[in-house]
């Protein structure tokens, strides 16, 4: 991991009006990119908005569509996480964010997780993402994960075996339940986003929105947690906000001499008892 | 039969340092939802009690007291007190406070229907109320706000189409004992705070005796019962009376139609309220 200054913008998109939010996430990259950020990382949904529903397909669109070129011009002058409903080939819809850098696509991930209980119904608009690796940009390896993607140990787990040194993880989540300071859903993902990078040595940069949709409104909270567990950056609860941070190759070295937790990983193991689990079937 | 808490039970739902940022996310709620779609102005009906009250002074502080209308609506047989309340939280909050006196209109009606019960009469006039609320809609181009709490709500005890319409209401999740916390954490006016809930409906009504326990003990069933998802057995194990979860469930089912928008039969593949899904912020 190089060192570099990272960026989180705590935006409030339009719910389904993409122009109107390439325009934002470019006004806000520009501001970014002023203050000397080499990356910036935007919400899940960043160009669409969350509750689509039934507008899922009428904003769909592949990495390549027209609407996203300002944004891959944009990436010339520093590397962006954006994020949108992506139209497989297929033909099916999946909630996608795409690294881009020097006016490329370097990878997109499609959200695994689609929470689809209480307030949640991700999978009945949206096909389930398939994969999960980590990927090289000029910047270092990193890994994506979309908001509840981060919510299940098992992929950070992936993506810090798979060599990531920083898991990037645009989100759109709800403020709810009351809790010191503000909500216990913000509680809670910084309990996670906090102990994961500790456990595994690597850099957490967590990018949430925003603004309100059919009354809901979701919380900001956006942070960025060093690879000892500690929150080194972040944003306002509940407001727009852009913060600037940076990033140290040192810091992930440093915490993986004090605790080694990665290096002693058995993936075989897990393997092997992922596999007998598995073949188990309806045996006791 | 008077209900109580079963002794050493935990109070759930405080609020607890948490107000501020509860406050704030309804603040963004009313502002949001009235600038979204071009609107700057509200108007509520402000009864006296402090459900109205909290709404008004969380209207005030969205969108600047000379953007709030309160509207005091008494009939013949209303507490006189509820008008001088209702008077005190405007003159608290600077707002405006107009008066519309609903015997003529609702007299008219039942001159003629000397049978009527005192149900129809108080649906009547929670109907007239908002009637009234909805022109003065018109005429100010102000959003109507809601001022039902989580509690009455869930019980069902508000008038269909009467005092449970509004175009948006920002105390709808609050159970009483968080309408409480932050009435008293932005100041409302102790005469307020410290008065029996009523319906004033009729005369000497108050909440507590129509139904039959108190809010304090409903907030403690209901915050489980609900939020929870705890069981009428867990409920009873933990020493509510079964008689108190048997009223309770009760109103809490029958009373679910009136939660819900009117019911459609479906005949079409595509019916409104069932799998023509967009949010209500669509297009704006």
């Amino acid at each position: 991991m190089k060192d570099f200054t990272l960026a989180l913008a705590q935006m409030s998109p339009k719910l389904g009006l993409v122009s109107d939010n390439v325009h934002r996430v470019l006004e806000l990259a520009e501001e970014a990119a002023k203050a000397g950020a080499h990356l910036a990382v935007f919400p899940e949904l960043c160009l669409t908005g969350y509750f689509l529903r039934d507008l899922a397909h009428d904003v769909a669109m592949s990495p390549g569509d027209a609407l996203l070129s300002p944004l891959y011009k944009m990436s010339r002058r520093l590397d962006l996480v954006v994020s949108f409903v992506e139209e497989s080939a297929e033909g099916f819809p999946h909630i996608s964010a795409a690294y881009l850098s020097g006016g490329s696509l370097v990878h997109v991930h499609r959200k695994v997780y689609l929470p689809t209980y209480g307030m949640f119904e991700d999978a009945r608009f949206y096909a389930h993402g398939k994969s999960l690796g980590a990927f090289q940009t000029p910047l270092g390896r990193m890994a994506l994960l979309i908001c509840e993607d981060f919510w299940h140990p098992n992929l950070s787990y992936l993506a810090a075996l798979d060599g990531a040194q920083m898991i990037l993880c645009p989100a759109s989540s709800p403020a709810r339940i009351p809790e010191k300071p503000g909500f216990a859903s913000a509680n809670w993902l910084k309990k996670l986003t906090t102990m994961l990078a500790g456990t595994y040595g690597l850099y957490v940069a967590y990018a949430n929105r925003v603004g309100f949709e059919d009354g809901v409104g979701f919380s900001g909270d956006s942070h960025v947690v060093c690879p000892d567990g500690t929150v080194q950056a972040e944003a306002a609860l509940l407001r727009e906000d852009l913060i600037l941070t940076p990033i140290s190759g040192e810091a992930v070295r440093r915490q993986r001499r004090t605790l080694p937790l990665l290096r002693d990983e058995d993936p075989h193991l897990i393997q092997r008892e992922m596999a007998r689990i598995l073949n188990k079937g309806d045996q006791p | 039969m008077t209900y109580s808490l079963p002794p050493g039970l935990p109070m759930l739902g405080r609020l607890d340092g948490s107000e501020e940022s509860v406050v704030e996310l309804l603040t963004g709620f009313i502002r949001d939802q009235s600038h979204r779609i071009g609107i700057t102005k509200a108007v509520l009906g402000l009864s006296g009690g402090i459900d109205s009250a909290l709404s008004a002074a969380l209207a005030a502080k969205s969108l600047g007291p000379e953007n709030v209308t309160a509207i005091v609506m008494p009939y013949a047989t209303s507490n006189p007190q509820s008008e001088k309340d209702a008077q005190e939280v405007a003159k608290h909050l600077g707002i405006q406070l107009l008066k519309v006196d609903i015997t003529p209109m609702v007299d008219a009606y039942f001159r003629g229907r000397p049978e009527a019960s005192p149900l129809r009469r108080g649906n009547k006039m929670a109907r007239e109320r908002m009637t009234i609320l909805y022109d003065h809609s018109a005429e100010l181009k102000a959003l109507v706000v809601g001022t039902s709490n989580k509690t009455e709500i869930l019980l069902g005890y508000g008038t269909q189409f009467g005092d449970l319409a509004s175009a948006m209401n920002p105390i709808g999740d609050l159970y009483k004992l968080q309408v409480y916390a932050l009435a008293r954490h932005l100041r409302i006016p102790k005469s307020v705070l410290e008065k029996a809930p009523s319906a004033d409906l009729w005369e000497g009504q108050t909440d507590e005796e129509e139904l039959g326990f108190s809010y304090d003990v409903a907030d403690q069933v209901l915050y489980r019962l609900v939020d929870q998802r705890f069981s009428l057995e867990e409920l009873e194990a933990l020493g509510f009376h079964r008689t108190l979860l048997n009223l309770i469930e009760h109103r809490l089912r029958t009373s679910h139609y009136k939660r819900k928008p009117p019911i459609i039969a479906k005949v079409n593949r595509r019916t409104v309220g069932r799998d023509f899904l967009y949010s209500r912020d669509w297009g704006t």
